[in-house]
């Protein structure tokens, strides 16, 4: 059904009619159920809000959506999204997109449209494999990775998608992953609310040509040794009995067991959502499962003019400069003469 | 001494930080104001700053001034500025014979004459004397003696070289020198240091003129005819600039205008992005894919989206252009056509693009092609591109060129309120809205805004189901929507004027046809062979996609057909691919603009 302006709508009222064609097992359902959720309680009608995707699995989302959408070309939503927002502040716009579309092919483009500041939220749904394109390796693809176009073993080393977003001037960055419904949907919920633009990478499993690839960071016994879910103002503690935390040594960060129970070391890592050098010492934790905890949640958060804001006030001051000018005095220009 | 010429063509060659550029829209701009028709040809090179004295650093600005309609600015000079011997050796072949040549002989030094390749010293050459009227004069230490009371460095003064030279041929030519020195007021309105001194140096090359020994002749032009009404100078790129906002004043529809900075066109976003005044929203991309994407975001989003670029651009753009295509968005893009192939020769004119513009994308991919025919066209062609953009639901390609995009001419201003409004086709009903729903008539799908309540729906690259927009991979389906695409451009030929002989005999012995910047040089070749009693027209096609529906009777109206093109005969390429006709060609490809000798030669072949 359509939403009229003031009717709260529920998550299906955001369902296409359209079924979704991912394979059965995909991470990609969670995700799409957990922004309807978010969009229906957060109180959007259908009309007012637009997705935009690239090329790949995930890029099939608008189809799934009973909102505004565009299937564009591969890599090249973030600067599609960008054109749309700037001349339509009033809609909320998504960017649907995937470690190939993103971080390979449109590279560029993202890291532009983080450095504007353009208000929307990018949801960078990453499998650490091409799977539109069946098994390929992507840029977020580990080193000595074996796929089809890699049989040797990759040769290259992976993005770290949330340091390169805190690099490129995200004023938003979050990671969350896709079977952590709760955590996503809170992450999604953030994301939105902040004003400005909103990265946010989704771990998804590829369950077809990449299965198990964040198995450290989902399964229920390994998660509490594998993870730190990240909140602001709060000391970074993790482990299966809440006995190891981060310390910050030399500029470091350095896991340590927090002994005795309870006591907790005075370098301990505060977490500060405001404080982009912090985001980045957490963010650059990306070691193997095994040796180094992986951190979830709101990495940093900060309000910044918008693009759109800015530009606004770029028109303002032009107009305060020249007052009003009119089309035919435009047209005039500085020097007219009379020929008669 | 006083001559009276018809018209008259002036050059200013130098080093490319010379200012000759400055020296000749100065000279150009006062020419207009005088009362004179004129055209304009800056030809400078890629480099911004080439090493002194070098032949690969001349910078030149030729501008040709008349009393009738001035068409071309000239195949040859009447007057020439050379402000070193490089300049002289590039440019001298220019001057006719009798010409005046005023050059700098501080210039004309031993490592100069080297660099330009020269063993003795032209200037000292009897022959050249014979040959011409020349002005060797130390312009160089006549500019330092005037400035001696000026706190400037010497590098400084030097540069006001060219408001001496520009106030010599001010006298020559009996000109007021008062505009000349609003302009540079307003030029250095900040630097009062630098504009007392360009105003000194100015009156000192002026009055020069008055005490110099030896004989100058005075040339006298009289007025142009022009039609009534209130003029300005214009250049190609601006008019496409002031063209675009009066499009989105007439179709009240806000403008997106993105662009990546590449030569020539930047012109274009650094007057959009001026305008920012005028409600336009002008960006600067990353990059040419990053510019029409986003003016294809803004388009979904029901902004006129328009993006300029060049050749290089264009290609670079290929892909989304056929997205705009799949997804039927009204997205402009202005190509300010420079020789290629891949960055060629970025600062010289060709019109090699117009079958990249038909043709340079993947699939069946039809879109509307444009292309201006004079600086001040492009203003026309510009609204043009964006009414039929925003009423047909479709890409636009408007072609430029750099000689149209620099060139300048007077422009007669237009009245704004007799530009007719249009209504673009917007979805506003209440029913039930499928994206590609099409107008029975045009075949132009229904544009729904997002905002629009009951209206959503989704876009895309893929092929879609006709009418409700369901993604479809149904091979009648492909096929049917193929051939709606197609003939939804093709029926754009109902929508605009049919093909007119714009110069010349409406049938005949022989047709001259053209595109693009070649306008000029083709109706005043044209006017000539009338006047010498030959059977000749002039076509000159602004819609290349699709062609005006009445062309083919058109120039089936001639016995012979002559296709000008500054390429190896693109156009030439599609008449006869599309009418099965038998043309002739003549091509130049020389980064130089084809002139009225070559032209006229050309034709008396075919009309012997």
């Amino acid at each position: 059904m359509t939403g009229t302006t003031g009717t709260i709508l529920k998550p299906s009222d955001f369902q296409s009619s359209q079924e979704p064609r991912w394979c059965p097992g995909c991470g990609d359902y969670a995700i799409l159920k957990q922004v309807q959720t978010v969009l229906a309680e957060k109180g959007y009608q259908p009309h007012e809000v637009v997705f935009i995707s690239g090329i790949g699995c995930s890029s099939r989302f608008p189809y799934y959506m009973n909102t505004y959408g565009m299937h564009t070309i591969h890599g090249r939503a973030p600067a599609i999204a960008t054109g749309l927002k700037v001349m339509r502040p009033d809609l909320s716009v998504w960017v649907i997109t995937g470690d190939g579309d993103a971080l390979a092919i449109g590279g560029n483009h993202l890291i532009h449209a983080l450095r504007r500041n353009v208000d929307i939220n990018i949801l960078l749904f990453n499998n650490e494999i091409y799977g539109l394109t069946k098994g390929q390796y992507s840029p977020t693809s580990e080193l000595y990775k074996v796929t089809k176009s890699s049989p040797w073993g990759t040769a290259e080393n992976p993005f770290n998608p949330v340091l390169l977003a805190l690099s490129a001037g995200a004023t938003f960055v979050a990671r969350t992953i896709d079977r952590e419904v709760k955590h996503q949907r809170e992450i999604l919920k953030q994301a939105d609310d902040h004003k400005g633009v909103s990265f946010v990478e989704i771990y998804q499993n590829c369950n077809v040509f990449n299965d198990g690839a964040f198995a450290d960071f989902t399964d229920k016994k390994k998660q509490p040794e594998t993870t730190i879910f990240l909140k602001h103002g709060e000391p970074a503690i993790f482990g299966v009995n809440r006995d190891k935390c981060l310390v910050v040594e030399n500029g470091r960060l350095k896991v340590v067991k927090i002994e005795p129970e309870g006591s907790l070391p005075g370098n301990v890592y505060v977490h500060d959502e405001t404080s982009l050098e912090k985001a980045m010492l957490v963010a650059s934790l990306f070691g193997p499962a095994e040796h180094v905890p992986r951190p979830f949640g709101v990495f940093y958060r900060v309000r910044k003019p918008t693009y759109e804001e800015q530009l606004r006030q770029q028109r303002d001051r032009a107009k305060e400069k020249m007052g009003e000018v009119s089309l035919q005095d435009l047209l005039y220009g500085d020097e007219t003469w009379q020929v008669k | 001494m006083s001559q009276e010429k018809p018209s008259v063509t002036v050059r200013f060659a130098g080093d490319s930080g010379d200012g000759m550029q400055l020296a000749g829209i100065n000279f150009s701009f006062e020419s207009a104001l005088e009362g004179h028709d004129i055209a304009t040809f800056p030809d400078y090179p890629a480099e911004i700053r080439a090493p002194r004295g070098t032949l690969y650093g001349v910078s030149g600005f030729q501008v040709r001034f008349g009393r009738e309609e001035v068409l071309t600015a000239g195949d040859e000079v009447d007057v020439l500025v050379a402000m070193n011997p490089a300049a002289l050796k590039r440019t001298l072949h220019l001057l006719k014979e009798g010409g005046i040549l005023i050059a700098d002989s501080d210039a004309f030094d031993a490592k100069n004459l080297r660099l330009a390749g020269y063993d003795t010293n032209p200037l000292e050459n009897d022959d050249l004397k014979k040959k011409y009227k020349v002005l060797s004069l130390p312009i160089t230490s006549l500019v330092r003696e005037a400035l001696k009371d000026s706190p400037l460095s010497v590098k400084l003064k030097d540069r006001t070289r060219n408001m001496f030279v520009l106030g010599l041929v001010f006298w020559i030519f009996s000109r007021d020198l008062d505009i000349a020195k609003d302009l540079i007021r307003r030029k250095f309105a900040n630097k009062p240091e630098i504009l007392s001194a360009n105003l000194k140096v100015l009156e000192a090359g002026y009055y020069l003129g008055e005490t110099l020994e030896i004989e100058i002749p005075k040339i006298k032009v009289s007025k142009a005819s022009l039609p009534e009404g209130r003029y300005r100078t214009i250049t190609g790129n601006q008019a496409t600039a002031l063209g675009l906002i009066t499009a989105s004043k007439l179709s009240g529809l806000p403008l997106y205008f993105v662009s990546y900075p590449i030569t020539p066109a930047s012109d274009i976003l650094h007057d959009m992005a001026r305008y920012r005044y005028m409600d336009v929203v002008a960006i600067q991309a990353e990059d040419e894919i990053a510019a029409i994407s986003s003016a294809i975001g803004a388009a979904y989003g029901g902004a006129i989206g328009v993006t300029a670029t060049s050749g290089p651009g264009l290609s670079l753009m290929s892909e989304a252009l056929g997205l705009a295509v799949m997804t039927e968005l009204p997205v402009i893009v202005i190509d300010v056509q420079r020789a290629g192939p891949s960055t060629g020769m970025p600062t010289k004119p060709e019109q090699a693009d117009l079958l990249q513009a038909m043709f340079g994308r993947h699939g069946e991919a039809p879109l509307i092609v444009l292309a201006s025919a004079t600086p001040s066209d492009n203003f026309y062609m510009a609204i043009e591109a964006v009414r039929l953009a925003t009423t047909h639901i479709t890409p636009v390609i408007l072609l430029s060129d750099l000689y149209l995009a620099n060139g300048a001419e007077p422009w007669i201003i237009p009245d704004v309120n007799n530009l007719p409004k249009w209504k673009p086709h917007i979805w506003r009903g209440n029913g039930d809205y499928k994206p590609y729903m099409r107008d029975e008539e045009t075949l132009a799908r229904w544009w729904a805004i997002p905002g629009t309540e009951g209206a959503q729906h989704v876009v895309g690259g893929l092929e879609k189901e006709d009418v409700t927009g369901n993604v479809s991979y149904d091979p009648v389906n492909h096929e049917k929507m193929v051939r709606l695409r197609l003939e939804k451009v093709k029926r754009v030929a109902d929508d605009i004027p049919e093909q007119e002989v714009t110069t010349g005999v409406p049938e005949g012995d022989l047709v001259i046809v053209g595109w693009g910047s070649t306008y000029g040089v083709i109706r005043s070749v044209v006017k000539q062979l009338v006047e010498q009693g030959y059977s000749v027209g002039h076509v000159h096609i602004r819609y290349l996609n699709p062609f005006p529906s009445n062309l083919q009777e058109v120039l089936g109206r001639f016995k012979k057909i002559l296709v000008v093109e500054m390429n190896m005969g693109q156009l030439a390429f599609l008449l006869r691919g599309t009418f099965l006709m038998n043309v002739y060609q003549f091509n130049k490809v020389q980064g130089v603009p084809i002139t009225e000798r070559e032209l006229m030669s050309e034709a008396l072949k075919l009309l012997k």
